[in-house]
């Protein structure tokens, strides 16, 4: 059991904060707090895929070293690090700022709408106006 | 919404000399892509970054001067096509769909060479929409809308928020 | 409502680490992830390219498909902000009320 905590702490990190990030998109009732969540969300992924890629020992990271065109050295697989997941984790922070921006967007017409950010407050403001017709 | 100004001196001379160095890093980053840690999407959020401190020290007007909505849209949309259009010639030339080996008899290189060169223009498309895409971004959420009337009664019939009890 | 949502969640995290009793150990270079493809990309990649930032060479050649779809991606979410707040006011509005 030890030796299962120890050797695996990392995905220990990553669950924890996926847990925080998932309970504030499930319990908070603002939804600014619930885009931070899902953000804090994100980033528990993008370091699971990240620490996918990690080797134990003296290997370096992907870029292979090179002196005016040629190779210092034999490559060998097991002295770089994995490039594979931080190709898909890159593109994936960039995505999810661009998938923030359009949720900062969609929150700023709700606002306009309904001139709060409170979930309750929301549902209740649409509840008044299907009964009043508006 | 940004509607103020800050009409502060310190904050505009630093970023005056600081924002032709941000854009040269961020160059360097994506032309540098090949043999150092970076390419079109760091060096297209660095880009970002340069017009985001033009639109945070001098406001929207000056930053809309160099680049407005409608111009980051259709650069955002070249960038798109760049890379797709890079991806369709080597698709008529022959060869696979973003194979780039295709693009050697074009460029008189060898093909590991012209595999090189296709991963570095994919680079500078994905740089420029990454760039004019988060500067749309930042102007649409932060900026004034100067087409749209804060005052028109229709667009804001919603009640206060004392309104509900 | 809460102490709900609390238990859901860390049922949901002990669950995850129970799946995690499956997955190699932080660092293990035997994983699979870094036996499968990694080692021909890390192996081939400066021969077939040219190009010795293993990254770059993955994002834009042997997977420049994904890359597409991800640089389509954030531009869809551009389009998608400027229909929502460019497109909601002017005079369209006006002509549906």
């Amino acid at each position: 059991m030890l030796e299962f905590v120890i050797s695996k702490y990392n995905f220990w990190v990553y669950v924890i904060l996926m847990m925080i990030g998932l309970y504030a998109m499930l319990a908070k009732r603002n939804l600014v707090k619930k885009l931070i969540g899902m953000n804090i969300f994100q980033t528990a992924i993008i370091l699971f895929y990240v620490s996918i890629g990690v080797k134990k020992g003296p290997v370096q990271v992907p870029i292979i070293l090179t002196e005016h065109g040629h190779v210092v050295q034999a490559i060998r697989a097991t002295d770089y690090l994995n490039p594979l997941p931080h190709v898909l984790m890159l593109t994936a922070i960039v995505v999810s700022i661009a998938t923030t921006g359009v949720a900062l967007a969609v929150l700023i017409l709700i606002y306009r709408r309904y001139q709060t950010l409170n979930e309750d407050e929301i549902l209740a403001l649409r509840q008044q106006r299907r009964e009043t017709g508006a | 919404m940004l509607t103020r100004v800050y009409d502060n001196l310190i904050v505009q001379t630093v970023c005056r000399v600081m924002i032709p160095f941000i854009q040269i890093y961020a160059l360097y980053v994506i032309a540098h892509g090949h043999y150092s840690p970076g390419g079109g999407f760091q060096g297209g959020v660095i880009l970002t970054a340069a017009l985001a401190l033009i639109f945070l020290a001098y406001g929207q007007e000056p930053a809309a001067r160099r680049m407005n909505r409608r111009q980051a849209s259709m650069l955002c949309a070249a960038g798109v096509a760049i890379y797709a259009g890079i991806g369709l010639y080597c698709l008529l030339a022959g060869g696979n769909f973003l194979d780039y080996s295709m693009l050697a008899p074009l460029l008189h290189v060898s093909v590991p060479r012209a595999r090189s060169l296709g991963i570095l223009g994919v680079e500078v498309g994905v740089g420029l929409a990454v760039m004019t895409a988060m500067y749309s971004i930042i102007l649409d959420i932060a900026g004034n809308h100067e087409d749209e009337s804060d005052s028109d009664p229709e667009s804001c019939s919603t009640p206060k928020p004392g309104s509900i009890s | 409502m809460k102490t709900i949502i609390l238990i859901f969640v860390v049922l949901m995290g002990l669950f995850l680490l129970y799946g995690t009793m499956d997955m190699p150990g932080w660092g293990d270079p035997n994983s699979p992830a870094s036996t499968w493809v990694s080692p021909r990309y890390i192996e081939q990649a400066l021969e077939k390219t040219e190009t010795p930032n293993l990254v770059t060479a993955v994002l834009g050649d042997y997977r420049g498909y994904d890359t597409m779809g991800e640089t389509t991606v954030i531009f869809t979410a551009a389009i998608a902000c400027a229909l929502l707040l460019r497109g909601a006011t002017g005079n369209r509005r006006k002509e549906d009320e």
